[in-house]
């Protein structure tokens, strides 16, 4: 009998460090959050600026989810993707200029059957477009990166063009509906009631899409064609037809995020897509391209930062978020919840 | 010497040596065969663009790699010539100094870029580019002491290269003042700078960048660093597209961020490039070539179009004169599947 080896296992504790490595990317919202509070002198200022921060986090993510999981389930990387933002924003303005009477009316019911006729016919004007626009202009060109990026950018051009013809150069202004106009006061911070409301419909748009991902067979097998297609399509699965469903639903967000966006800008232009691709794209980058979760958290991150630095050096805002993408991308190359393997 | 001068890379294609030889024909003598201050305008375009879309196809057609920050190296060339005209006074030394610090100036962003971008997979790298060119634009519109803000910098050129300097009579009808001087001053650069990169594509460095655009993997392992070729190709584009971009400035004494750093631009490029043919250097001069032409007179002819059909409903729109990009976009989407060769390509291919 030989005597017990000397090196009993030890039960230790992972350190701090070690098991907060994995939280790091939810923690750096509050640790932005309490920067801000710290650089930012009045608290009622640090409010309002982290509830307006937080709810164009928000409607970003509500845009850029969508070109994450199309990009995550088939490598399809969608340049044109800022179109459907435009369309979306077009149509729904439309409809609630058309719906004037309802708009104005004092009214908290009709103003909200209103936001939500033109929401809904928004999103199924760009799912509509979103199923032309992969049959059309995507499908010819799986599994070439550069060929997607040309064509989706032609995409973009045309779409952009199109709608120009269709409503003409000019940007569209537009109120708010009566309900969702003015702000409430809290803590002695002026809080509009629209950033409210936006920060509450991206909350419900995250909970529902973690639900669908996370609890339903369908989500499964999104989840799983991320990590995995070929294995996914070799037990059965049709793959190709689950993400077309996700690029309908992606670009019917993407609609959604539209109209959104054009009532919190009170303007709407052509081009505005475009703009909005830049902010995207670095939210899908810092995220981890395919991470629903990363995406949110990118999304909220930029609105924060964008926020709060605007407030403190405008020059620099946009500058920021560059440099928050650089941060990011030196400390984790691949995205901060990185989904899909280096292809 | 032929060969020589375009290094060995001949056009191997009979229509497509007939059209470059007309247009260089063209462009060599555009002050006499069309004179007008428009025609001349346009020709001097023509030439930048070459230089500026031949840049990009270096990066594009030859390394594969997916650029959206192309403007900000044009741009940066341009401001480079713009601020040391209006520091250093008028001067073919505040030119040079210009030119050649907004050549490194963009060589070295490019540099920057290409190395950070190596940390990250290689499809980040047209979004990041995309979102650094549209974050560069912002500060250049804001800091108006510095870069004339949105209204941009006009500035004075070398007496030499204006409209008051003459230096003798009329010949074939053109006045022979710094006007003519300024276009083939343009010329003769445009022309260098095309030669040059001609050189090298179809250098070993070029073929090697070609090797990695059919297959990086095969390319490393047969044994080239393909992260050192593909930063280098970047940043010999970024200095010839800040070239280009002094080029630009001392022909229109102006710089501004409509006219060097919009993305505007940057998608008349990328047109330009798949139209005219990626991955040859003469696609390059046939799509500018095509582009400008198109964009300064195809818009009259669709102008007329539009009022010819003002009877039906939605056509005169389609065919308004200001939606010459849509029909430039299908025109795109279509050459992309259908020749992704483009022009220069169809061309060569149809003789073989």
């Amino acid at each position: 009998m030989s005597a017990a080896p000397q090196h009993a296992p030890k039960m230790a504790q992972l350190s701090l460090s070690d098991r907060l490595g994995p939280w790091m990317p939810v923690l750096l919202i509050p640790i932005l959050i309490v920067l801000g509070f710290l650089a930012i002198p009045s608290t009622s200022s640090w409010l309002t600026l982290t509830v307006s921060g937080l709810a164009m986090g928000m409607m970003i993510f509500i845009m850029a989810s969508g070109l994450t999981l199309v990009f995550g389930l088939m490598d399809v990387i969608n340049f044109g993707h800022g179109a459907f933002v435009s369309v979306g924003a077009f149509v729904g303005i439309s409809i609630l200029l058309m719906l004037g009477h309802m708009t104005e009316a004092p009214s908290l019911v009709l103003n909200l059957l209103a936001v939500l006729a033109a929401v809904l016919v928004a999103m199924l004007a760009t799912g509509a477009m979103g199923w032309a626009f992969e049959r059309v202009i995507v499908k010819p060109v799986y599994g070439h990166h550069l060929k997607q990026i040309l064509v989706t950018v032609g995409g973009l051009i045309v779409v952009e063009q199109l709608i120009i013809v269709f409503w003409g150069p000019e940007e569209i202004y537009l109120m708010r509906p009566e309900a969702l106009q003015g702000a409430i006061t809290f803590a002695g911070a002026a809080l509009e009631k629209y950033r409210l409301v936006a920060v509450g419909v991206g909350l419900v748009v995250f909970a529902a899409m973690r639900f669908v991902l996370r609890r339903t067979k369908i989500g499964l097998i999104v989840r799983a064609g991320v990590e995995n297609g070929e294995m996914v399509q070799a037990l059965g699965y049709r793959l190709r037809l689950v993400f077309v469903g996700v690029f309908i639903a992606g670009s019917a967000l993407a609609g959604l995020g539209g109209v959104m966006w054009g009532l919190y800008q009170e303007v709407i232009t052509a081009h505005m897509g475009n703009q909005a691709m830049i902010l995207i794209f670095i939210v899908v980058i810092i995220g981890g391209l395919g991470s629903v979760e990363g995406c949110f958290i990118g999304a909220l991150l930029v609105g924060l930062m964008q926020n709060y630095v605007a407030f403190l050096e405008p020059k620099v805002a946009l500058i920021s978020n560059i440099g928050l993408m650089v941060a990011i991308l030196m400390w984790r190359p691949m995205g901060m919840i990185p989904v899909v393997k280096a292809k | 010497m032929q060969n020589r001068l375009l290094s060995g890379d001949m056009p191997r294609s009979t229509v497509l040596a007939l059209i470059l030889g007309a247009i260089l024909l063209c462009l060599a003598f555009a002050p006499f065969l069309f004179p007008g201050v428009r025609s001349v305008d346009t020709a001097a375009r023509i030439c930048i663009f070459i230089v500026l879309v031949a840049s990009y196809d270096l990066m594009l057609g030859y390394g594969g790699i997916v650029s959206f920050a192309h403007t900000m190296f044009f741009g940066i060339g341009a401001y480079g010539v713009a601020l040391a005209s209006t520091h250093m006074g008028r001067g073919f030394d505040a030119l040079l100094v210009g030119s050649a610090s907004g050549a490194l100036v963009a060589a070295a962003l490019a540099l920057v870029i290409g190395l950070f971008s190596l940390r990250v997979p290689a499809i980040f790298f047209a979004m990041i580019t995309l979102a650094v060119a549209s974050a560069v634009a912002v500060p250049v519109s804001q800091l108006s002491n510095l870069t004339g803000g949105e209204d941009g910098l006009t500035f004075q050129t070398p007496r030499a290269l204006g409209p008051a300097f003459k230096f003798g009579d009329e010949l074939f009808g053109v006045r022979l003042n710094g006007k003519l001087l300024a276009y083939y001053f343009v010329f003769v650069g445009a022309l260098v700078l095309f030669l040059l990169m001609l050189r090298v594509v179809n250098s070993p460095f070029g073929r090697v960048l070609q090797a990695i655009r059919e297959n990086d993997f095969r390319a490393e392992a047969i044994g080239y660093r393909v992260v050192f070729y593909r930063v280098a190709a970047t940043c010999l584009s970024a200095a010839i597209a800040a070239l280009a971009g002094s080029l630009y400035a001392v022909w229109l004494r102006y710089v501004g961020p409509d006219t060097t750093l919009s993305m505007e631009l940057m998608i008349d490029i990328l047109l330009m490039v798949v139209i005219g043919g990626m991955g040859t250097m003469y696609g390059a001069v046939i799509g500018a070539t095509l582009f400008v032409v198109a964009q300064n007179y195809l818009q009259n002819l669709m102008g007329a179009a539009s009022d010819a059909v003002a009877a039906v409903p939605v056509l005169p729109e389609l065919l308004n004169a200001d939606r010459w990009l849509l029909w430039l976009g299908v025109l795109f989407i279509l050459s992309v599947y259908f020749f992704p060769t483009g022009i220069v390509g169809r061309l060569r291919g149809a003789r073989a």
